[in-house]
């Protein structure tokens, strides 16, 4: 019975929301390629902005790459996300110029704005929250970037200004 | 007449900067007015802390604008283009008259950076016509040997750019020596050095530098197929690498018979990385792009024998291969001339932190770190006190600033217990507290440690747990010492430079600030006033105006006061989180 279960559980979760055939291409494209793995993660991630969980045991079977290194790859690079983010990922640099240049006030400040801390998302999916290493603007510290946009010499109340106006954007 | 020519740095920090908006502000107004000029886009010249920049060079000579926005830019348009009429009180730097940042540019030696900011990176004919693809053309043409090529790479005495300092000769020597049906090369810009941003410039703004380079490797050592790693976190110098690489294909520099030299094939492909510190290390780069975790594997073999998938393998990074059209294209000489003994050429450093002029120059080897800071950097911001510069991100370290007459090669920079590194200099003033800062990197290297050696996976969290003891004001009777053991039991342990190297900026901490640590340990205090845990907080009556925000927002009301009087800090309950600190208006909390 336990068997028949994790089965009805993995159909379940195929017939699920994502829509599968979008990767389609990029499992064409990378199929036969060596050291395809990462490729495909981050092409799958680009598409979805995540990597569910479905697309992985499609991959898998598509491919013939292993669930075990594939689950590991994912788990070791920052880049790959398991869980779903929001639309605006909001990334507070931490490097070293931006920490001498007090970054921590901005990450608490963002936190305390959008009321999340770090790597979490906000309930209306609209952000989520993430300290990064560094975004190589280091003359410009401390920065962030949301989205290809990169915010230089911020304070905390610039950073939540920037913030509350994309908030006030999407609301209209 | 000469077309005025008009161009807008746009590297990642000009246009994070507002460069775009210049841009744009200028070209709208060109095709407004049909201004018959050539406006173009250019990569950084290395003045960040004057961005957005923009340059004019007409026929009276060249006028570099700093800290545009988009009203300044409708100025430049009006008075500059239209009229012939300088605006000069935006000027930065012009070869005419001096400007208060020509220290900025005084002892500067552009070999590696010599087309950023200068040229359109993703034009290659511009690239062509200041003196790009000559090198390898004169190499095929003259029928120069991969011996003599690797020959002259060596008499230059470049070292490995990246930080290892290894000569660049010898390592293709070695992979020219391993004879294989195939073998490849690699640029290693994964630049994870937090602080550090010289490769992304050099990509941005030169990226057919290093694609040169790197087809003259692929020659000295036979390789037939090269890839760029470079890290994701740099999407503008992935793009105009791709840009770079299909237009160098397209004129024939890569692919098959490469300017019709029969049997000279190489092609060449961006490998983005997915976000690993240790990619930075070159096994561990090459198992990430083999697709597995970005782990390095054990040595030998060497690259050289047994690199990517099994085959001989030669990585260099980006500023070692920016250099090397330069160096076979003017001689050995031309570059060994600048430089020290042991430490030939130039390097590029990027200026971060509490310094003026942030940006990244280039100089000779040889030159101290005080002059670097002082004479290029401008001195420290808000004339406060110069107390340490970190050199080599987190394997680096800190040198105080009684050493800061250390000369940059890499065995005076070595011997401070610091290293060259990859050039990141980060600046600090007397408000930084070292013990953070060692907290902070060990935070960084425990995060990003692969896992694979125990020392390094367990012992750099043991060091970070006593670390932030220490700040928090927990620290004990000997946390000094067995910070140090566990320093050397992880150096020696570690299979890889990140652990290896992980314990550095502790050790120098330790060596050069031992009396910040015992102040946080034995009498639990902060003297850069920096840890939070350590600090008194107390309200100053002068410039308390009873607004009541301080006490609204403490988490533990240990402050009281009514509307409109003076508000008082209760000690007992101070929870030292810095609250009411940040939340002040008035500047009236007092830190002790």
């Amino acid at each position: 019975m336990r068997v028949k279960r994790i089965l009805q559980e993995k159909e379940a979760v195929i017939q699920s929301s994502v829509d599968l055939t979008l990767i389609d291409p990029l499992i064409e494209k990378y199929k036969s390629k060596k050291g395809n793995l990462i490729p495909i993660l981050q092409g799958t991630q680009d598409i979805y902005g995540y990597l569910p969980k479905e697309t992985f045991i499609k991959i898998s079977e598509q491919t013939g790459l292993k669930l075990s290194e594939m689950y590991g790859v994912a788990t070791f690079y920052t880049q790959f996300r398991l869980n779903p983010v929001g639309k605006y990922i909001v990334k507070v640099c931490h490097g070293t110029a931006c920490h001498v240049q007090n970054a921590t006030a901005i990450s608490e400040a963002v936190e305390d704005a959008l009321g999340i801390k770090d790597g979490e998302t906000t309930e209306d999916r609209l952000f989520t929250l993430e300290s990064v290493a560094c975004l190589g603007c280091c003359s410009l510290a401390p920065v962030m970037m949301i989205g290809d946009e990169t915010y230089a010499k911020l304070t905390g109340n610039k950073a939540v200004k920037i913030v509350k106006e994309i908030k006030i954007k999407e609301s209209n | 007449m000469k077309k005025t020519k008009v161009l807008v740095g746009l590297a990642s920090c000009g246009i994070a900067a507002g460069a775009n908006k210049v841009y744009n502000k200028l070209k709208a107004l060109q095709e407004a007015d049909k201004l018959d000029i050539e406006l173009k886009i250019t990569g950084c010249i290395g003045m960040c802390y004057r961005e957005p920049l923009v340059e004019v060079i007409d026929e009276t000579g060249s006028y570099l604008y700093g800290e545009i926005d988009e009203e300044k830019a409708v100025e430049i348009f009006d008075k500059h283009l239209k009229q012939s009429e300088i605006v000069k009180d935006y000027v930065v730097k012009s070869d005419l008259f001096e400007s208060k940042d020509d220290s900025f540019w005084d002892g500067q030696v552009k070999i590696a950076l010599r087309n950023c900011g200068v040229i359109d990176p993703e034009n290659i004919g511009e690239y062509e016509e200041h003196d790009g693809y000559i090198a390898i053309k004169k190499i095929l043409e003259g029928k120069i040997s991969q011996e003599q090529v690797i020959k002259t790479v060596l008499d230059s005495g470049i070292r490995g750019r990246g930080g290892g300092g290894f000569p660049t000769g010898m390592k293709w020597r070695f992979a020219y020596n391993n004879k294989a049906d195939t073998k490849y090369i690699i640029c290693n810009a994964d630049e994870g050095d937090p602080g550090a941003f010289m490769d992304r410039s050099l990509l941005e703004g030169d990226p057919h530098a290093v694609i040169e380079g790197l087809i003259i490797g692929s020659y000295a050592i036979d390789a037939s197929e090269g890839v760029i790693y470079c890290r994701a976190e740099y999407p503008l110098a992935i793009k105009r690498l791709n840009i770079a690489i299909d237009q160098a294909r397209e004129k024939g520099y890569l692919g098959k018979d490469i300017l019709g030299v029969k049997g000279f094939n190489f092609d060449l492909y961006v490998k983005e990385g997915a976000g690993a510190f240790v990619c930075g290390e070159e096994t561990a780069l090459m198992a990430s792009i083999e697709g597995e975790r970005g782990m390095p594997r054990k040595r030998p073999p060497f690259p050289a024998e047994a690199g990517l998938w099994g085959k001989p393998s030669n990585i260099n990074n980006v500023e070692t291969f920016a250099n090397i059209p330069y160096i076979l294209l003017n001689g050995a000489e031309s570059f060994s001339k600048y430089g020290t003994e042991k430490s030939k050429g130039t390097k590029v450093f990027a200026l971060t932190g509490k310094i003026n002029h942030g940006g990244s120059v280039e100089v000779p080897m040889g030159i101290t770190i005080r002059d670097i800071i002082f004479k290029l950097g401008g001195g420290i911001t808000d004339g406060k006190k110069f107390k340490a510069v970190q050199l080599g991100g987190p394997s680096g370290g800190c040198i105080p600033e009684y050493l800061a007459d250390t000369i940059v090669d890499y065995d005076s920079v070595n011997a401070t217990g610091a290293i060259m590194g990859s050039g990141g200099m980060v600046v600090m003033d007397e408000t930084i507290c070292m013990v953070d800062i060692a907290r902070f990197f060990l935070d960084f290297t425990g995060k990003e440690s692969c896992g694979k050696c125990t020392f390094c996976r367990v012992g750099t969290k043991r060091m970070l747990e006593i670390l932030t003891r220490i700040t928090e004001g927990e620290g004990k009777e000997g946390d000094i010492e067995k910070l140090e053991e566990l320093a050397y039991q992880i150096k020696d342990n570690s299979l890889c430079g990140l652990g290896q190297t992980a314990p550095n900026p502790v050790l120098t901490t330790i060596k050069y600030f031992r009396n910040e640590y015992e102040a946080h340990i034995k009498d639990k205090k902060c003297p850069a006033l920096n840890c939070k845990k350590l600090l008194t907080y107390t309200i100053n009556p002068d410039t308390c105006t009873g607004c009541t925000v301080c006490a609204k927002n403490c988490p533990t009301d240990a402050i009281d006061g009514a509307r409109k009087e003076i508000h008082f800090i209760r000690q007992d309950a101070c929870i030292q989180c810095g609250m009411c600190f940040s939340k002040c208006k008035f500047d009236a909390i007092i830190l002790s």
